[in-house]
């Protein structure tokens, strides 16, 4: 069924680089193998002709619902910022992002 | 009384309450009693905040004493699913990476259930974020099925399940994205509703997949489910995918309404894979809905075989979206072994989430990318949509549909653990409904040789919750499945 071949080593290194994963070696080659099991269980959509239907991105015709523009309460800095790994002043604080 | 106070039905409770003759603090003690002597077997629970809990009941007994009660379940003990917020108490999604988060407001649904008076305990235990059929996956440790503690409970809201199951609290709230309230419900023998899209905010529930999530009630009795199902739904402001839903048809007495129906069977559902003694029990409860006077009616549901593939596509692609916001920058936990900002996400991910969540993130990502968007996302989506074809034809004949709810029953832990796929396949009945957005339900119709189990599917049109629930009540009555318990 499948219409090409997986690179595995290549594949995981470029998902896990996209998805902003660390993975240690066991999992890259549990990985490899698992998701190679599921992407191919995956290739039967391609026996579907789906040609002329829409995709759905949602089970209903969805409409705009919007709610009045009125100002509600939100969260102070200190409740906003309770659950942030680290922080001083009111701010999160991270490692160095420009050099 | 000739029956625990911790496996009363919510009505009985109310009476009770109403009465006198019991005190939400008399009750809330019972099951807190409860978990403590029995939990160490389940791991129902995550956590749990007694004293707050106890507080609840105690102003919950000052209401119904003054005549000012809020609802049916004031003073009723209900559990949450871990993924749901709950003001100042702990929210783990069942993950290392959400340690120590303390939810800084209230869902939707809880503040409902505030205002409904019932008495929120605890934390329940959870595949992580979700994902998982088995609770194998939570971080925090594998949940037990009560009526074998070998086995599994089902997922991802094997907590609840095993928690209403056991008498650990009378009601609590599951969450369904594939089946993850339906098929634990079936595995340890209670009743679950997963709701219509959109009939339940989503608001204050950690997103999984936001096409497909929905919360929902689990309890022992059709009659609980529809009641906290009451509290729950309905339209709300901060959800714009909710719903404005008239609940007049859920009240009580339209559940408790018979109708004639005409029911489907899809042929599909009781093909190759489907255990023999659950068929035997499906076939059973077919035959008492014909005797009973509904109208039965084989349907073909001709894209079930596709149903898996789209499921997995479409879920593990809003996952790998949904869980970017977890990097270590605003909450939960962070990695101390980064080197820079970038290296911050990879570590904290790496560290923080478990190996079925970086599977499907992984997979998501995957399918989403540039060069395989168009052969996987796309055409899962428009499978997607020949699925709910299928579905809405076949409602076109016939009122409900009737289906088992899973293959076989609760399996053993660490059976399929190492099998990802056959782990995906245990959901092969219920997933297909989050797809077409319908809502169906969960109830339990019988026992395997062995003593476990067996969950009958009510699959009903969006919205026609009254329905599903009122077919199920009608089995109930005439059977004695709800007042059946696991002995532990």
């Amino acid at each position: 069924m499948k219409d090409k071949s997986f690179d595995h080593s290549v594949h995981i290194e470029n998902i896990a680089m996209l998805a902003r994963i660390h993975l240690t070696n066991q999992e890259r080659q549990g990985l490899a193998k698992s998701l190679d099991e599921i992407l191919g269980y995956f290739d039967k959509l391609r026996m579907v002709n789906v040609e002329g239907v829409e995709p759905s991105a949602h089970v209903f015709q969805l409409y705009n619902i919007l709610r009045g523009d009125e100002v509600g309460t939100s969260f102070d800095a200190k409740t906003a910022l309770q659950n942030a790994p680290k922080q001083r002043n009111n701010q999160v604080i991270v490692p160095k992002v420009v050099e | 009384m000739d029956r625990e106070i911790f496996y009363q039905s919510a009505s009985v409770l109310d009476n009770l309450l109403d009465s006198g003759k019991l005190t939400s603090v008399e009750l809330t003690k019972a099951v807190i009693e409860r978990t403590k002597s029995i939990d160490g077997k389940l791991h129902a629970f995550i956590s749990f905040d007694e004293e707050k809990t106890l507080n609840e009941a105690v102003q919950s007994d000052m209401r119904r004493k003054a005549g000012k009660k809020l609802s049916n379940l004031d003073g009723v003990p209900v559990g949450i699913k871990d993924l749901i917020s709950e003001r100042g108490q702990p929210l783990t999604c069942g993950s290392k990476i959400l340690g120590g988060y303390i939810s800084p407001y209230d869902a939707t649904v809880i503040e409902r259930m505030r205002s409904a008076g019932c008495v929120l305990w605890g934390r329940l235990n959870m595949d992580e974020f979700a994902m998982g059929s088995s609770n194998e996956n939570s971080y925090y440790g594998k949940v037990a099925n009560p009526w074998d503690i070998s086995r599994v409970p089902g997922g991802s809201s094997g907590g609840s399940a095993a928690a209403v199951a056991s008498g650990e609290t009378i009601l609590a709230l599951g969450s369904d994205t594939g089946g993850s309230i339906r098929q634990p419900a079936a595995f340890c023998g209670i009743v679950g509703l997963k709701p219509t899209y959109g009939a339940v905010s989503r608001y204050g529930l950690v997103a999984f997949a936001s096409s497909l999530d929905q919360i929902g009630p689990m309890g022992r009795s059709i009659e609980d489910v529809a009641t906290l199902f009451h509290v729950i739904s309905g339209h709300d402001d901060k959800d714009s995918s909710s719903y404005l839903v008239d609940k007049t048809n859920h009240s009580i007495e339209s559940v408790k309404n018979k109708r004639i129906k005409t029911i489907g069977i899809p042929s599909e559902y009781f093909g190759e894979g489907l255990d023999p003694e659950i068929r035997q029990v499906i076939e059973d409860a077919i035959n008492f809905y014909k005797n009973a006077g509904h109208m039965i009616k084989e349907v073909s549901l001709t894209m079930t075989e596709y149903t898996m593939a789209v499921y997995y596509v479409i879920a593990t692609a809003e996952a790998s979206s949904n869980l970017a916001r977890f990097d270590g920058v605003r909450y939960g936990y962070r990695s101390e072994n980064a080197k820079d900002a970038i290296d911050l996400y990879y570590k904290t991910r790496g560290e923080g989430f478990g190996s079925e969540v970086k599977r499907r993130i992984m997979l998501g990502t995957y399918v989403l990318s540039n060069e395989n968007f168009e052969s996987y996302y796309l055409r899962a989506q428009k499978v997607r949509t020949l699925i709910r074809n299928d579905f809405m034809e076949a409602l076109e004949n016939v009122d409900l549909l009737i289906t088992p709810v899973t293959p076989s029953p609760a399996f053993k832990i660490g059976e399929k653990s190492a099998d990802p796929l056959q782990m995906y396949l245990s959901d092969i009945y219920t997933i297909s409904i989050n797809l077409a957005g319908l809502c169906a339900l969960s109830l339990p119709c019988g026992l395997s040789s062995n003593g476990l189990p067996i969950g009958l599917q009510v699959i009903g049109k969006p919205f026609h919750e009254h329905e599903v629930l009122s077919l199920g009540y009608e089995f109930e009555q005439a059977h004695d499945f709800k007042n059946m318990h696991p002995t532990i």
